[in-house]
């Protein structure tokens, strides 16, 4: 019972909003602590899983590229392309995002796309443009189109990546059935990960579609005044 | 043979230049803060190796205590103005999409043509970090590119990097620091310990129960955990093979695949996923931290009721 001690830091931690950094290092302490160890063995074996874990951090690289990209109005060019389609919506937009990046995910194809890569210098500025068109925003709609910007970005790609044989999570099954006797193809896993994924494209389709209604009952935009 | 070394010695050298950016940035009050804090992370992926667990436990303290008591600012380099931009998007139309585009391109070429590359007999690029190392390479390449392409200063690539890296500040070793938690959780049992309890109270008598049970469960430790991975042997072991499969018979290849699915609709209502759920809300400039989490979170419960009728449905056929 004692070492989850470490989830009850981080539930209260992120829930009193401290810097999540801070309690995250506490949290790893209290379990060690509680399981027995002593503080500097939970300090080295922190400090060690970090360095391991290095490669998560590797996708920062990228920002300079974007960065320059943003300098030179990419994000104003992709707000351009939105404003000239007239059958473009917000919601429309990200159901065409949310297939895409199913479909590429489901190829096996997840760092062609991402949070920094694209989200930021093109779905979520599309997307804004596109409600502008919609509706008056205020500052927290407009939050929220960004935030379900990235929210498409995450659906797509957990429940496409499944699909793909060769993906960690299906690989990790694989194995972890193998040490429990239980020969299980790849493929056949990846073909029953198809209806969930059918399914979050639905599901989360009609929550993007709904969405464009509630903008659209905000009322018309300034341009359809003609202002 | 090209690897990791190489892309941590690129990320670095990126970090140095933030962190001497910082400290010459007299517009930044807390400049010597985000100096400080991009020099450790810069210091972690030059010399990381050489500086023994606890030299690497001391410098995450480091870290997470400049983040903690407030030390890090947001520096702003000099950009060009919303005017200034729309302009230039006049100006260079279809071409701004080029470099972002060849991003992708590079990612994926290289990701496939790395694992087929040999030179007499030896891998050029280590086939298990082609993904990362095509990454590093598009993020270059995309760079330069776009500076000579849009006549931007040399300094640009840089001062804008650390621009974006100060906008998402302290979330950016969020992911990082949660990896390096669920290292620690696992050592002290406490994925033992939560399954443990889940089998104690789950019901054994039906088979609806025992997929409900199996589901909520990979969610709930996920959102504990802040990843599926570290769930499913755990609830699997204990709910799903011995109860589900074992004595109601459903068919592994679909227990599994749905219980997985289910655990993924744990990450995403987890801060602990802080790298799809917290960093996003970073990089967007998002006023609440959990926005991203609070606009997924009804597909994230729709999609684990619907995981449990699919496996109850496709699993016992």
């Amino acid at each position: 019972m004692l070492p989850l001690i470490g989830v009850g830091v981080i539930v209260l931690g992120f829930a009193l909003r401290f810097n999540p950094l801070l309690v995250v290092v506490c949290a790893a302490m209290a379990s060690g602590l509680a399981a027995g160890l002593g503080p500097l063995e939970v300090l080295a074996a922190f400090g060690k899983a970090f360095n391991q874990n290095r490669y998560v951090s590797i996708v920062w690289v990228i920002l300079p590229a974007i960065g320059v990209l943003e300098r030179s109005g990419l994000q104003e060019r992709a707000r351009t392309a939105i404003r000239a389609m007239k059958a473009a919506t917000a919601g429309r937009i990200l159901v065409v995002y949310l297939l895409a990046r199913q479909l590429t995910a489901a190829l096996g194809l997840i760092s062609i796309a991402g949070h920094a890569q694209t989200v930021r210098p093109l779905v979520a500025p599309m997307a804004e443009a596109a409600a502008e068109g919609q509706a008056p925003l205020d500052d927290a709609t407009r939050e929220e189109v960004k935030a379900m910007s990235a929210a498409t970005d995450n659906v797509g790609v957990f429940f496409g990546e499944d699909i793909f044989m060769a993906i960690g999570s299906i690989l990790l099954i694989v194995g972890f059935l193998d040490q429990n006797g239980l020969i299980v193809e790849p493929l056949h896993l990846s073909v029953w990960a198809i209806p969930t994924a059918i399914c979050a494209f639905l599901v989360h389709g009609a929550r993007l579609l709904l969405f464009d209604r509630k903008l659209s009952k905000r009322g018309p935009s300034l341009q359809e005044k003609g202002a | 043979m090209i690897g990791l070394p190489l892309v941590y010695l690129l990320a670095g050298v990126m970090f140095t230049a933030f962190a001497a950016m910082s400290a010459g940035d007299k517009a930044n009050p807390k400049r010597w803060g985000n100096a400080a804090f991009w020099g450790l992370f810069a210091i972690s992926f030059l010399f990381g190796d050489r500086l023994g667990d606890l030299g690497n436990g001391f410098l995450v303290v480091a870290l997470a205590l400049l983040a903690g008591t407030g030390r890090l600012g947001v520096g702003q380099p000099k950009t060009t103005t919303a005017e200034e931009r729309v302009e230039l998007a006049q100006r260079f139309g279809l071409k701004l999409f080029l470099p972002a585009l060849l991003i992708p391109v590079i990612v994926l070429l290289g990701t496939f043509a790395f694992k087929a590359l040999t030179w007499k007999g030896q891998h050029l690029v280590d086939p298990k970090q082609a993904t990362l190392v095509s990454l590093a390479i598009a993020a270059v390449v995309a760079a330069i590119l776009a500076q000579r392409l849009f006549r931007q200063p040399a300094s640009a690539p840089l001062q804008e990097g650390r621009r974006l890296m100060d906008l998402v500040g302290w979330a950016a070793l969020l992911p990082q620091m949660l990896a390096a938690l669920g290292a620690v959780f696992a050592l002290a049992g406490v994925g033992q310990t939560i399954g443990d309890i889940t089998l104690a109270i789950t019901p054994v008598d039906s088979r609806l129960a025992v997929v409900v049970a199996y589901c909520l469960g990979m969610a709930i430790f996920t959102v504990m955990m802040g990843n599926a991975f570290a769930a499913f042997p755990v609830m699997t072991a204990g709910i799903g093979l011995p109860l589900v499969i074992g004595r109601f018979g459903g068919d592994p290849a679909v227990v599994c695949a749905i219980g997985m699915l289910s655990g993924f609709c744990g990450t995403l209502l987890t801060p602990l996923a802080a790298n799809f759920n917290l960093v996003p809300a970073a990089l967007l400039q998002l006023k609440n931290r959990y926005a991203v989490i609070r606009a997924q979170a009804p597909t994230a419960v729709l999609m684990l009721l619907i995981n449990m009728v699919l496996m109850y449905v496709l699993a016992f056929r």
